[in-house]
């Protein structure tokens, strides 16, 4: 699995001995410029963040890894009695807490279940934005819970881009990172898919899929704005 | 297994597909069917499905008539029409021979090998057709046909039934994947309009398919009946169907040359050149029915002459004006072919022209300005304006004696179709009809 993100660095050593133990890989971070900078490949498998003295900073973090496109998941805090207040209203930024300091054989029961949740229901199998849901597992998409049928290559064109939202990729981008190859035919194949990708999505979410002028497509908007 | 039959297998699991149609074309264009099981599917995938091409026109030969279906699994689509528990999908097929070769009398693979044939010389071949059709209260075929309306060119006719037909006929064929330009009510009454958008040239000719079926379906649904017939009615434009056709060499539109009077390359010139040499060979395929003829007529917005110009609606060929800056829509439009063809073989052999055109560096003739319906004959001998074959005969004596139509279609579908079509004529001329009827029993 991908390195759990670890807040803060140096991490709480009790805590790198317990996810050592549990066998679990993982990376401290400072803050978020670090999160982005050590970032595995194919992203964080998941937090793990300790609201104790640097409770400020944790919050920060847990509300940056939120915020993203595709935000971190799962999120576990340690949080210090003191800080138990903390946790009103900020319901959204956390799936799950320990108190801190922590029992070794709480954190790992949490975390295995909490990985075990996200694994089932999302990320990497479901891509969503919007009134989009993608299941890659089984290659279904729907609009509005209502399926889309698309073709194996229009299917592959609006996975990645709704893997990533509101970035803007040239023609020639799309053909080689979704067709891979050199396809025949050129960029226009990619403007005649993006055209029957907006009629299958219909008239009222055509718009998920932008045209930028002289440069290229864009699939919705960055939660970054 | 290539991801594709990967992808098409999972999505027939998960939403419930019953039945998978195997669609192909038989020589005249007509949708041919049979259908699978999903638990067939995988072996279609892997070994393709035998049937017996004699029963089906233009797939017969006495020897080895048993050929395979083996399903594109790129033109794999759910029919957003049928009962709900019945969930069925398509997918196109291109018939080979029981050793694996093309078979000679697929429409598709002809496509495909003119496409391969563009293609090595680096070009891609788009179309976008414009096609045209008739509602009607019903199509018995022996009753004359009754419009469902009185409008006219670009009428907004309020909630009636017709428009109600193509706005759902446009929805289904958005659902499936087929982007629409533009629709209108056409000229004639009860006559409409619906513009497909570019794609590549084979994706566009199983686009017709689906869309001829399309039409149809939704107008049964609602106890009406659609026609692609060229003239079903007399003394009103007939349907057509105006191919616009371009060549891009990769990114590049290569019809277009900024620094030309016309913007058009010499490319495209030779490409027009050649569609132009060859209309009356090739008219045939893009006019395949007796009633074909009886819209290429003088006097209505058909061309009947072979000419090319720019802004002239009477012409065979238009380049039409395209914007600044929009070099990508620089194209041609061939205004013969009506929505009765067959498809792939049409875009075969209007490729197959303008192919030839560039290659032999065919000089293009001057545009044609001036309105040619408005001329005498021998005005028209004058300016060196031919006519396109005035009936299926005729179109068929120039496509019998077309080196190039033979090698565009395959000696196979090519004897096939004269053999066919001549069979056509010679019953047509058989018949007796009203017209001869009414002018001459009462005074002969």
């Amino acid at each position: 699995m991908e390195p759990l993100l670890v807040h803060p660095d140096p991490p709480v050593p009790e805590l790198a001995q317990a996810l050592d133990l549990a066998g679990y890989p993982w990376k401290a971070v400072a803050d978020e410029l670090g999160a982005s900078r050590l970032e595995p490949e194919g992203g964080w498998g998941g937090a793990v963040l300790v609201v104790a003295e640097e409770a400020e900073a944790a919050w920060a973090l847990a509300r940056a890894l939120r915020k993203r496109d595709v935000p971190v998941e799962p999120l576990l805090l340690l949080v210090a009695g003191t800080h138990l207040g903390d946790l009103q209203l900020r319901d959204e930024l956390f799936d799950d807490f320990c108190l801190h300091p922590f029992h070794p054989r709480e954190l790992e029961a949490r975390l295995r279940h909490l990985l075990w949740r996200a694994g089932g229901r999302s990320a990497p199998d479901v891509v969503a934005y919007g009134p989009l849901e993608m299941n890659l597992e089984t290659y279904q998409a729907t609009i509005d819970g209502r399926p889309v049928d698309l073709t194996y290559m229009e299917y592959e064109l609006l996975k990645f881009l709704a893997q990533h939202p509101g970035r803007v990729f040239t023609r020639e981008t799309l053909l080689s990172r979704v067709w891979g190859y050199e396809y025949y035919g050129g960029a226009r194949t990619v403007d005649v898919h993006i055209r029957r990708l907006r009629a299958k999505l219909g008239e009222e979410h055509a718009g998920l899929i932008t045209t930028v002028r002289s440069v290229g497509y864009r699939f919705g908007t960055s939660r970054w704005g | 297994m290539e991801p594709q039959k990967q992808y098409v297998l999972r999505t027939v699991e998960e939403r419930g597909v019953r039945l998978i149609r195997l669609w192909f074309p038989d020589v005249l264009g007509q949708l041919k069917s049979f259908a699978i099981s999903p638990a067939e599917l995988e072996t279609a995938f892997d070994e393709g499905m035998h049937f017996d091409g004699s029963a089906i026109d233009g797939f017969s030969r006495i020897q080895e008539s048993d050929v395979l279906a083996r399903p594109d699994p790129n033109t794999f689509e759910l029919l957003p029409w049928g009962e709900r528990d019945e969930t069925s999908a398509r997918m196109f097929c291109d018939i080979e021979n029981l050793d694996g070769t093309p078979f000679e009398g697929d429409p598709r693979q002809v496509l495909k090998r003119n496409l391969r044939k563009a293609r090595e010389r680096g070009f891609t071949f788009y179309v976008a057709p414009e096609m045209e059709f008739f509602y009607f209260a019903e199509g018995s075929g022996t009753a004359s046909p009754r419009p469902l309306d009185t409008g006219s060119y670009f009428d907004l006719t309020t909630a009636d039934v017709a428009s109600d037909l193509r706005k759902r006929t446009i929805h289904t064929l958005e659902a499936m994947g087929i982007p629409v330009e533009y629709s209108f009510h056409e000229d004639s009454p009860s006559q409409h309009e619906i513009d497909l958008r570019y794609t590549d040239a084979l994706t566009m000719a199983d686009n017709v398919m689906t869309f001829r079926l399309v039409v149809r379906e939704i107008a049964m649904e609602r106890g009406f009946y659609a026609t692609f017939m060229p003239k079903p009615l007399p003394h009103v434009q007939g349907s057509g169907m105006h191919t616009h056709m371009s060549l891009f060499e990769g990114d590049t539109n290569a019809f277009y040359d900024p620094a030309d009077e016309y913007r058009l390359s010499k490319i495209a010139k030779g490409f027009i050149a050649g569609l132009l040499q060859h209309a009356p060979e090739l008219t045939a395929i893009t006019n395949q029915l007796v009633n074909s003829y009886k819209r290429l007529i003088i006097g209505t917005e058909a061309p009947a002459h072979v000419s090319w110009a720019r802004n002239n609606r009477s012409a065979l060929l238009r380049v039409p004006i395209t914007k600044k800056g929009k070099e990508s829509s620089v194209r041609v439009e061939y205004r013969a072919p009506d929505p009765a063809c067959n498809p792939y073989l049409a875009f075969s052999v209007m490729l197959a022209a303008g192919m030839k055109g560039i290659e032999a560096g065919y000089e293009l003739p001057s545009e044609t300005n001036v309105n040619v319906f408005e001329l005498t004959a021998a005005e028209r001998a004058a300016e060196g304006l031919h006519e396109l074959p005035a009936s299926l005969a005729e179109a068929l004596d120039s496509m019998e004696g077309s080196e190039l139509m033979a090698e565009a279609l395959g000696e196979h579908i090519f004897e096939w179709f004269l053999r066919n079509k001549r069979e056509e004529w010679a019953d047509y001329r058989a018949q007796v009809t009203p017209f001869e009827l009414e002018r001459y029993l009462p005074t002969w």
